[in-house]
């Protein structure tokens, strides 16, 4: 393998790695406020088909990711009202979300197909970005920056912040939250806002970073990576890092297999490796049962008070 | 103590409290001095639980006013209550349980102070009252009494004015009693009132300087608890007069019907106790009764008899001679193994599910309501019915859902299904946890009356004064082991407080908890 | 004035018949709304997508066709549901189940009859069972949220699919098109009535729910799987092995969606090619929500999910709206049931804000 190939294989695990990571940094916080949202997947369509839409119409892609981000957080307070308000059920009403989501970006995608959108300018200057070896450090469109740097904020606002604090304690035990006086529903809504942002961006980067174009279902079943992933983290922010960077790597092995000469399995081997690996992962982490000191108590349960 | 012509630091008037179908208050009005240690006397259900609510701000008065300090105030969440100085050891506590002590803690100040400062706040609060804790302790590795310890503290961080104690002892043991009461004077002598919510009158004639009883919704009286005795103070709690358990005085127990033998167990799930070498054994018409603080595996202890944690060796419990320490839950009902956990809704019955529902749950096997994979529904139904007659429980028939009955009523309907089967023994856990002192004794006296007719009864209570009223037997546990057994007639109060603290045999000497 | 809600002492029957009836009504004028919004003809839109399969006899040997793998997938799902098990990997279910038939049928060769068809059938639920029974045993042995490993499985489904069909199932007369060879006629399923595309899994879509209303109402299985759902810990009082149920409940789920693949190859389409998989795993989720989780509920539901499906088709046609737009009214009246639950169990009140006056703090 010459240098080359190494460069791009890494910029593939990296630009593979972005939008789980973010969708899986939104959907941890949304986790510790006490709910589940498996509505990532469509969460995440309608952040692509937002982001890809706003920039068409202003040419200006950092109002796309804004664009994206409002999307997302949109679609995701749907799924909101219906959970908090109504007390649905919090599985059933994420699902409806992605299947939601699906229909109504392909809706809204079909005046979009075909089109194309302005690229990020690069960060950092041309000399470094365009470098043949530095790039594989400053190559990446902002979003994958922002990715990153959102990995130690988020850690830190759980972790070292009021606010993370009231967060974890009413996802911990939402009872206690609201005799003590906090508003647990208040609460959620924004960590569900904040986890439809997330998703909604990630999505963004397949529309606007990796294709860039718009097309039907295009984040392939990565939302559900991305609820794996925060599963496999044990709901910490370190381990989403590096559980995310480890199926980065397992996609890009799909697309390099062949380059590599692992011509020896079907390609529809490789390409059912990252779903295979992830079963296996969450395997590995579900028996061990660790996880599960760090599990929100509440996951999942719909909030009543007595009042 | 300071002068009457102070205005009252709590003064309510016409305080009404309206749910669907229920007047939860209706008119109550009363007063707390600074300094005054004032009982909230009422049984479950008598309207205690709502008014401190109110009081803290958690739910809003449909009519009548709160004066504090001889201003009238609307108190519209628990931060208003706090910023006016009213603070709140809830009886379930409202705690974090894989968080530390000094996050939960923060957790309940209103302003955010860097977690060094808070630290430095506890400990002096706490070596002001001599309280101990570790503040980075994760609060599920705690004891019962350790948890409450933190929530006093948070209440005596914000220096409250009024300090809201909802029944406080009923998992403490007596030891840890005294010393809490300890804290609560030294604070009355600072100035802070104390409202006392509890339905122990021994605890309230030691404590309390004045006591408001409700019945009903309604205020029956407020008194002086010393002037009061303890009988005078029921009756006009429960509206009557109290009903003695009636039981044949010189009856005899027959053979062993449950022999446990060194069962130990260790349930799965983070916060089990594991159960160490229990032993004992229980006659035909014996009442055994197992006291201890709670968290000390009495769960365990309940799941490893009634068959929903089957025992590692299958002679460790023995029911009428048959070893059924092997055996699940089904099978042991079959031999004759009956039980009643502490949990009605969601353990004992479903609660989204009719109590024709529930009557299938433990008794179609033992009454033969399934026919070929198919549940006989009339047979089931007719169950219920008979259950609903024997115990007179309120309901609207067999179709109404469990959730829909009242604590009691729903106990005394899980209490007669089970003991209409007739067991050969019957094991029950907190039978009248917050339950009305009616049900209570009717549930006391179905007890003694089975006991009457030859199965062999085990009660599991943290009611010290339940199992001593109930029982022929008593035994202590403690982290999963059981004490000796002793005969009530002869127990002690102070050696059983002593055994529930954990120490065990005669020569220990308290521990500084 | 504002909004209160009232708990109900006993659920009410009346609201778990009547909400998916207003569901579905609902879902009708919001689309028509929105349509009219996007410069559709939305009455028209909405006639088309719920009113002319029905209207149309002609289209309805389509609706039964569509809907039979729904009800049959929905009613195993609702059995999981029940007991709050979450297999949303139907769809992969479904098609290990056809690709299972289909090695059966491969295996005969040009043999065929009554026992080899029924041979394909059993294949079917056995795959589909099995491939469910991988979630089923990671979550009761190792304790595995089986809602991410049945929707990973479904993945690997497809990718299965995609390598036997281009691959060593390939049939050598399709122009090197990645699909397996037509059934053998004497390997599919008779044809109910002459001259239309009603076939036999149709009839045992409309005879199972019944089967099933008999075992989730009657039996004690069926109570079993309630109390698990319910209240695991009353199940354990009761002398129920959850764990065991579950299993049960995940295996169940995935031996009918493997029937309805094995059904939806030997009744309908004869062959299997990249496009087998069409979303019935997922849309039978909606159904068996809508049908309130009921079997004879699922029977109906998935005649009106069927109905959508067709109505779609006929829709893209006359008003040129997209594909899509059959998914975005199917979403729409899951959303509505699942806002509408809590009228089962609630009541909602309009009640006069009694807000006090001097409020302390904030």
């Amino acid at each position: 393998m010459t240098l080359d190939l190494i460069i791009a294989a890494l910029m593939t695990v990296v630009g593979l790695t972005t939008p789980i990571l973010l969708a899986g940094l939104g959907e941890l916080v949304t986790e510790k406020s006490g709910v589940l949202n498996l509505g990532v997947e469509g969460m995440m369509l309608m952040g692509a088909i937002s982001g890809f839409a706003v920039t068409v119409f202003t040419f200006n892609p950092w109002l796309g990711v804004l664009g994206a981000a409002f999307g997302g957080a949109a679609s995701s307070m749907l799924f909101a009202v219906l959970v908090l308000q109504l007390n649905s059920n919090q599985v059933a009403t994420g699902l409806a979300l992605t299947i939601f989501g699906t229909g109504l970006s392909s809706l809204i995608g079909l005046s979009f197909v075909g089109r194309i959108v302005p690229p990020f300018s690069s960060i950092f200057p041309a000399a470094l970005s365009r470098h043949p070896v530095w790039q594989v450090i400053f190559g990446y469109s902002p979003i994958v920056y922002f990715a990153l740097i959102m990995v130690p904020i988020t850690a830190w606002f759980l972790h070292r912040t009021r606010a993370g604090l009231i967060l974890r304690a009413v996802g911990e035990n939402d009872h206690s939250a609201h005799s003590i006086g906090y508003s647990v529903v208040g609460v959620r809504y924004a960590a569900i806002a904040f986890g439809g942002a997330m998703a909604g961006i990630g999505g963004a980067y397949f529309s606007m970073v990796i294709t860039p174009m718009w097309a039907e279902k295009m984040t392939a079943g990565r939302g559900w990576i991305a609820l794996a992933l925060v599963v496999f983290a044990g709901w910490r922010t370190g381990r989403l890092l590096a559980g995310a960077y480890f199926f980065g790597i397992l996609m890009a092995l799909e697309l390099y297999a062949k380059a590599a000469g692992f011509s020896f399995m079907p390609s529809q081997f490789w390409a059912a490796m990252p779903y295979l690996m992830t079963v296996a992962a969450l395997t590995i982490i579900s028996a061990r049962g660790t996880q599960g000191a760090n599990a929100p108590a509440c996951l999942g349960k719909p909030f009543l008070p007595s009042t | 103590m300071e002068p009457s012509s102070l205005p009252p630091r709590l003064d309510l008037t016409g305080i009404t409290k309206r749910f669907p179908g229920v007047l939860a208050n209706d008119h109550v009005g009363f007063a707390v001095r600074p300094g005054e240690i004032h009982a909230l006397l009422g049984e479950n259900g008598a309207g205690k639980s709502t008014l401190v609510k109110m009081i803290y701000g958690i739910m809003q008065p449909d009519a009548g006013e709160i004066a504090w300090n001889g201003q009238r105030v609307t108190i519209a969440n628990p931060k208003a209550a706090r910023k006016l100085g009213i603070g709140m050891v809830f009886q379930h506590f409202s705690l974090f349980e894989a968080m530390t002590v000094l996050e939960n803690i923060a957790l309940g100040m209103d302003a955010s102070i860097p977690a060094r400062a808070l630290e430095a706040k506890i400990l002096s609060v706490m070596g002001q009252y001599g309280l101990k804790l570790d503040p980075h302790r994760i609060v599920s590795t705690l004891s019962v009494g350790e948890r409450q310890r933190i929530e006093i503290v948070r209440a005596l961080l914000l220096n409250p004015k009024l300090l809201i104690m909802d029944e406080p002892t009923s998992v403490l043991t007596p030891q840890e009693v005294d010393q809490l009461f300890v804290v609560l004077r030294q604070l009355a002598s600072e100035g802070c009132s104390i409202l006392y919510i509890s339905h122990k009158l021994h605890e309230i004639k030691a404590l309390c300087d004045s006591a408001t009883i409700l019945r009903g919704g309604k205020l029956v009286d407020t008194c002086d608890p010393k002037v009061e005795t303890s009988r005078s103070m029921a009756e006009k709690m429960i509206g009557g007069s109290l009903k003695d358990i009636q039981r044949n005085a010189d009856r005899s127990f027959g053979p062993d019907k449950l022999v446990v033998k060194a069962l130990s167990l260790t349930p799965p799930g983070a916060f089990a106790v594991a159960l160490r070498e229990i032993s004992f054994s229980v006659r035909a018409g014996e009442i055994f009764g197992i006291a201890g603080v709670a968290g000390n595996g009495q769960n365990s202890l309940l799941l490893a008899l009634s068959g929903e944690e089957v025992a590692p060796d299958h002679g460790a419990v023995v029911v009428n001679g048959d070893a059924v320490g092997g055996l699940a839950a089904k099978e042991r009902r079959l031999k004759g193994m009956a039980s009643v956990p502490e949990e009605r809704n969601g353990h004992a019955a479903v609660p989204t599910f009719s109590l024709t529902d529930n009557a299938v749950l433990t008794a179609r096997d033992r009454l033969g309501m399934v026919r070929a994979g198919l549940i006989d529904a009339r047979a089931a139904r007719t169950y219920a019915g008979e259950v609903i007659e024997a115990f007179s429980v309120k309901a609207t028939g067999p179709g109404a859902a469990a959730e829909s009955l009242s604590g009691g009523n729903l106990q005394k309907y899980i209490m007669g299904r089970e003991i209409l089967q007739k067991p050969q023994v019957l094991v029950v856990s907190q039978p009248t946890w917050g339950v009305d002192a009616g049900a209570a004794a009717a549930i006391h006296q179905a007890l003694v009356d089975l006991a009457a007719t030859g199965s062999a009864i085990v009660v599991i209570s943290q009611d010290l004064d339940e199992l001593l009223s109930l029982c022929d037997t008593l035994a202590v546990i403690n982290e999963g082991r059981l004490s000796a057994p002793m005969k009530v007639a002869d127990a002690n109060i102070e050696e059983i407080g002593l055994l529930m603290g954990g120490i065990h045999g005669e020569g220990g000497s308290a521990h500084a908890a | 004035m504002r909004l209160k809600l009232e708990k109900r002492p006993e659920p009410s029957i009346a609201m778990q018949v009547l909400t998916p009836i207003l569901s579905v009504v609902a879902t009708m004028f919001i689309g028509m709304i929105v349509f009219d919004l996007l410069g559709i003809d939305g009455f028209r839109a909405v006639v088309d997508i719920f009113l002319t399969p029905l209207l149309a006899s002609y289209k309805w040997q389509d609706v039964a066709v569509k809907a039979a793998p729904l009800i049959i997938i929905a009613l195993g799902l609702s059995v999981g549901n029940r007991a709050q098990v979450w297999n949303i990997g139907a769809e992969g279910q479904y098609i290990i189940g056809a690709l299972c038939a289909a090695g059966v049928g491969i295996a005969f060769g040009p043999v065929g009859g009554f026992f080899v068809v029924l041979l394909m059938i059993l294949a079917g639920m056995l795959g589909g069972g099995a491939w469910a029974a991988v979630p089923a045993v990671l979550r009761t042995r190792f304790n595995v949220n089986e809602i991410l490993s049945s929707l990973m499985l479904t993945y690997v489904a497809a990718q299965v699919l995609s390598y036997l069909v281009g691959g060593p199932w390939k049939d050598p007369n399709g122009r090197n098109f990645p699909a397996t060879a037509p059934l053998q006629p004497d390997q599919t399923l008779p044809i109910l009535v002459p001259g239309t595309t009603i076939h036999l899994g149709v009839l045992i879509a409309l005879v199972l729910p019944f089967v099933f209303w008999l075992v989730m109402s009657r039996a004690v299985f069926g109570y079993q799987v309630r109390v698990v759902g319910s209240s695991p810990q009353a199940a354990r009082h009761g002398g129920f092995d959850s764990r065991r149920t579950i299993m049960s409940t995940l295996i169940i789920g995935g031996a009918m969606a493997g029937l309805a693949g094995a059904l939806e190859l030997t009744g309908a389409l004869k062959a299997i090619n990249l496009g087998f998989p069409s979303g019935y795993g997922f849309s039978a989720i909606i159904v068996s929500f809508l049908g309130r989780l009921n079997p004879i509920g699922c029977l109906i539901a998935g005649i009106v999910l069927a109905v959508t499906y067709v109505g779609g088709q006929v829709a893209q046609t006359t008003v040129h709206i997209p594909n899509a737009t059959a998914g975005i009214f199917q979403a729409m009246m899951l959303f509505m049931i699942l806002a509408s639950d809590i009228l089962i169990r609630y009541r909602v009140r309009l009640v006069a804000s009694a807000k006090p006056q001097t409020v302390a703090g904030e």
